[in-house]
């Protein structure tokens, strides 16, 4: 459901069905680090032997993994094919999509 | 292989319906310069790249477009939801709604189809690889356009962030470009 369906007037409208605030905001998080991962993965394609971009993107990977296992043990996969698993139902067909 | 991730790479959120301005963001979907062009773009450029450092940079831009092109998706669908068909009319979208009704359409400002001609492979890899950095220059120019047709400020952040990307990823095939001439220079024979 729509958070501010009931107020068409609210400043902001979010269409996505987030379970929580809660969730949107670990997902923001990740969404955070992981832009900074895409960026410094682009950096390093074309500066391979930057050891500063290197250390830089190999200290977000396990913060990005934390935040992902937190994630997914409370709101389901965010991965498929594998990469994550679902706890009691398959959780991977449940809302949100983007 | 490629695996997809369930979020988006940047949140979207919108003030409200919009068609107008849906009608305008769709070419950035399935337009000349949209994120459609640029994802396969990359992603068919690579097989003939002749250097690793030309076939990464093209593998990982081309799936961060797939990311884009699921947000510009995701832009038009919220500003067209529960839009009525009059609606969609008044906002010159009564052709989109005829042929799609709300569903999303590659295509451009216009609602001329995606063709696969938007897209260069020479096998050249210069030849390529500054098609690419034209490509993201006219996805700036194209999302400037639309910032200044934006009224909606949820939707401007949103177009800003896409813009910016496209700066970086005309940075990272300079780079490249200058990498795959000094190694071709590196391979002549006289």
């Amino acid at each position: 459901m729509d958070k501010n369906q009931e107020n068409p007037q609210a400043q902001k409208v979010t269409t996505t069905a987030y379970n929580n605030n809660n969730q949107e905001d670990m997902l923001l998080e990740i969404q955070q680090l992981q832009f900074t991962a895409i960026e410094l993965n682009l950096y390093l394609d074309t500066h391979p032997d930057d050891q500063q971009a290197l250390m830089s993107y190999n200290s977000i990977v396990p913060q990005l993994k934390q935040r992902i296992a937190s994630y997914e043990q409370l709101y389901g996969p965010l991965f498929h094919f594998g990469l994550s698993t679902s706890q009691l139902s398959w959780q991977w067909i449940n809302s949100p999509w983007p | 292989m490629w695996i997809y991730q369930k979020n988006l790479e940047y949140p979207v959120k919108v003030c409200g319906p919009n068609p107008k301005l849906a009608k305008v963001i769709i070419t950035q979907y399935g337009g000349p310069d949209g994120e459609l062009s640029a994802s396969l773009r990359y992603l068919n450029q690579r097989y003939s790249m002749p250097t690793d450092k030309a076939r990464g940079l093209l593998t990982d831009i081309g799936t961060e477009e797939m990311g884009h092109m699921e947000i510009v998706a995701t832009i038009f669908y919220k500003l067209t939801r529960g839009v009525s068909p009059q609606q969609m009319e008044a906002a010159g979208l009564g052709g989109h709604y005829a042929q799609h009704n709300h569903a999303l359409f590659w295509n451009d400002a216009n609602g001329v189809p995606w063709v696969a001609s938007y897209v260069a492979a020479t096998g050249d890899p210069i030849t390529d690889l500054t098609e690419d950095m034209d490509a993201e220059q006219k996805a700036r120019a194209t999302y400037e356009h639309l910032i200044q047709l934006s009224d909606d400020p949820l939707i401007t952040d949103v177009l800003r962030f896409l813009r910016e990307r496209e700066i970086v990823h005309f940075q990272r095939f300079g780079e490249t470009l200058n990498d795959v001439q000094g190694f071709m220079n590196s391979k002549k024979f006289f």
